[in-house]
């Protein structure tokens, strides 16, 4: 039998959502009514335009709320990660590489192409960490080297041969115009005309980043918002001994 | 505003005097070499302007012509071909653009390419001081209209058409500033792009038509509102000084500048950017243009609260570079953040402690606060509230330059929506708390003092440890921003040339006799 979900506001299948747009016209009733006309249009019942402002000459900024009769099959869904797989913790992990792969685990990361934001691949790596999730640098079974934003593919790839890496990160945070697809599709290009490709555990991680899209390119894995330290720990070592054993 | 945490006024002498001395070796080395950019902002300042067909600007051309002998400088070779082929500069610019190699047109009389240069240098530096007139007329005359502190807003949207209409409607909602962001590969360009543009990632090229663009949609939203609305971009990245010429040119009103960003966070070369954040500095100083310096990063790559003193130290760099170059202090928009992770108990009082502690040590200087972003979580309901704490912080303190924070940072670009939000809730908190920061005194020996004493403590142990190690050697070891930087890595070295005894720079030398330098 299905299982149908509703939006959840003060009872059970109210279907109560809230929602904020704009709209490129001038402020008063008419662009309220023509919002509220809009959201019926989206197939809500009952819109409510709680607060409308004036942006400027000819931009109005809504406030919505409005019903929604529309459900999904929670039963039929399928989620981009198995979320059973539950993640070690970082001394789990180091724990995990002694009894399992028996030496240091070497991790190469990097923000790659044009893009200059280091905070995600920083997350991950920093010894310090994110919001209590210490950083690759700081698991003692781990080498961790973090270089940086704005690196070309090539400079990652001659790195990684260099170290002998078992893993690489790569952190795609700007996404617009698909440069990241590019700049992705591209690295993977590179280590398949080397013949690397093997030789590695290939990751993404970046806000925009799912598992589906990282799968879809080539990598083992995609790691989105929300992701910390360990979660990439734990696919790394699992990962890594999974190949060793075959 | 009165002094609220008894801050000892010999440490922060001591501060200065130690900036002073770590900085003094950097100043001779920039003081005997030049760079590609340096004399590429040169040329522009005598008037070469254009590109080729394929998009490489004339001065980029004139000084890859001058290789050989670029360490004489380009600007004599420039003025030479000028008076030789008996051209204008506008004549001369479209015959390199068309192939013409000024390197093999013989040297005439020297002495008469020398005052010829010197011609046009002057000729460009009286622009930029009427620039400064017309900025300074039209402040006097809308004196009191801008928001105190000045609210800054940043479009990005790739295509300057665009960013008008969105720069427009930011004026509307009650922007004093407003920032052009970069397309995120444009610092490690080493070459300005020419003409308008409409493509771009994550930001919009800073060319020197988008600037004039963008200066004359200000100035009519400005008229309009009767505020005088500042313009933002970025001189920094391998064309500092060559941005900063432009924006002087163009009436750009605020700078990022700062003077070891491009080393630490875009690995650039430290002797080119110590070079080229000189002149560039140089350029802002004459322009009456205000820095906005970038120690806000440091807090998004280490730990704010632990590292809160890398900081203040490099606010002492930063205003000891820039006063070396000419700027005065209120043209030193010194930069920090609040960016404590919001979980840390009582983080509300460390930001507050901090951001007063600068004030109180840089009382001149219209501080640049930068918004939460490294915490900020795609939770906007509760991002809108840690821009709100930071709001209050800033009013609270007398902050100069107020970067709003946008609820959906970490998420997108900001929508037309998210912009209006942060002004209108800036605005509604600073008008709530108008005087607090007056009204209050901090507690003796509380949380908030005894905060920004330790911060102060921390920073004077640094700056003895980096005095004792050199700056460069301190920078190559990963004292800043925990990344390390060997002196003869990083992008753009092969640009930095040692002056040679008969170098010749017009611009840098009226520069430093107008500015008072050397």
């Amino acid at each position: 039998m299905a299982h149908i979900v509703r939006p959840y506001g003060d009872t059970l299948d109210d279907g109560k959502v809230q929602l904020s747009f704009t709209l490129p016209v001038p402020h008063g009733l008419k662009a309220q009514e023509a919002a509220r006309i809009m959201v019926l249009g989206w197939g809500f019942s009952d819109c409510e335009i709680v607060h409308s402002a004036r942006i400027s000459d000819n931009f109005t900024f809504f406030v919505a709320y409005a019903k929604t009769e529309r459900g999904v099959d929670y039963d039929a869904v399928e989620a981009d990660r198995n979320e059973e797989e539950k993640s070690m913790s970082m001394d789990e992990v180091n724990e995990f590489i002694r009894t399992h792969i028996g030496r240091k685990v070497v991790v190469v990361g990097a923000c790659t192409g044009f893009d200059a934001h280091t905070v995600g691949i920083d997350a991950i790596m920093n010894m310090k960490g994110y919001n209590h999730h210490y950083g690759l640098e700081r698991y003692s079974m781990m080498e961790a080297h973090n270089l940086g934003a704005q690196v070309p593919n090539e400079r990652l790839l001659e790195y990684a041969v260099k170290v002998k890496a078992d893993a690489i990160l790569v952190s795609q945070v700007v996404t617009q115009k698909d440069t990241h697809i590019h700049n992705l599709t591209n690295f993977i290009e590179l280590l398949e005309a080397e013949g690397l490709r093997s030789k590695f555990i290939c990751i993404v991680g970046g806000p925009r980043i799912s598992n589906k899209l990282a799968v879809q390119l080539g990598y083992d894995a995609g790691f989105g918002r929300g992701t910390y330290a360990d979660n990439v720990a734990t696919f790394v070592v699992k990962k890594l001994a999974e190949r060793m054993e075959l | 505003m009165k002094e609220k945490l008894g801050l000892s006024k010999d440490k922060i002498a001591e501060a200065r005097e130690r900036a002073i001395a770590i900085c003094a070796p950097v100043l001779d080395f920039i003081h005997e070499h030049t760079s590609v950019t340096v004399e590429r902002a040169t040329l522009r300042l005598l008037g070469a302007d254009g590109a080729n067909a394929d998009g490489v600007p004339v001065p980029n051309l004139v000084v890859d012509s001058l290789r050989q002998n670029l360490s004489e400088g380009a600007a004599l070779r420039y003025a030479n071909a000028l008076v030789v082929k008996g051209m204008t500069p506008q004549e001369l610019n479209s015959a390199i653009a068309s192939g013409l190699d000024i390197s093999k047109i013989p040297l005439g009389d020297k002495a008469f390419a020398r005052v010829k240069a010197e011609q046009l240098a002057q000729a460009h530096l009286d622009r930029i001081r009427n620039n400064r007139g017309q900025r300074e007329k039209k402040l006097a005359e809308f004196a009191g209209r801008n928001n105190s502190p000045l609210l800054y807003l940043i479009v990005a949207t790739g295509n300057i058409f665009e960013d008008v209409k969105q720069a427009q409607a930011a004026v509307l909602n009650g922007a004093d500033v407003i920032a052009v962001i970069r397309t995120t590969a444009q610092s490690l360009l080493d070459y300005v792009p020419y003409g308008a543009t409409t493509e771009g990632f994550g930001g919009t090229y800073a060319t020197q038509e988008n600037f004039r663009i963008m200066r004359q949609a200000l100035d009519e939203a400005g008229e309009r509102e009767k505020r005088y609305i500042y313009l933002t971009n970025y001189a920094s990245g391998l064309c500092m000084p060559e941005i900063a010429a432009m924006g002087a040119l163009e009436r750009l009103d605020m700078m990022l500048n700062d003077s070891m960003y491009g080393i630490l966070f875009r690995d650039i070369n430290m002797y080119r950017t110590f070079v080229d954040q000189k002149f560039s500095r140089m350029i802002n100083a004459y322009a009456g243009i205000i820095i906005n310096t970038g120690e806000d990063n440091y807090l998004t790559t280490s730990d704010a609260y632990e590292k809160a003193y890398t900081v203040l130290a490099s606010q002492f760099l930063n205003e000891r570079f820039a006063y070396a170059a000419g700027l005065q202090a209120w043209q030193m928009g010194l930069g920090h953040a609040f960016e404590m992770d919001p979980s840390i108990p009582n983080g509300f009082l460390y930001e507050f402690a901090q951001a007063q502690m600068a004030r109180e040590i840089f009382p001149e200087h219209p501080l640049k606060y930068m918004p939460p972003t490294k915490h900020m979580s795609g939770d906007i309901f509760k991002g809108i509230v840690m821009d709100n704490m930071f709001n209050f912080v800033s009013k609270a303190t007398g902050q100069g330059i107020h970067l709003l924070g946008m609820l959906t940072e970490a998420i997108h670009t900001p929508f037309m929506m998210d912009r209006y939000l942060a002004v209108d809730t800036a605005r509604y908190v600073m008008n709530n708390i108008a005087s607090f920061g007056d009204d209050i005194e901090f507690k003796k020996d509380g949380i908030m003092v005894r905060h920004a004493h330790e911060v102060l403590d921390k920073t004077l142990e640094f700056l003895r440890e980096v005095e004792k190690t050199g700056l460069m050697d301190a920078i190559a070891q990963g004292l800043f921003a925990e990344v390390k930087r060997p002196k003869d890595g990083g992008k753009g070295l092969e640009g930095l040339l040692a002056k040679s005894p008969d170098y010749f720079n017009p611009v840098e030398s009226l520069l430093e006799e107008e500015l008072g330098i050397l």
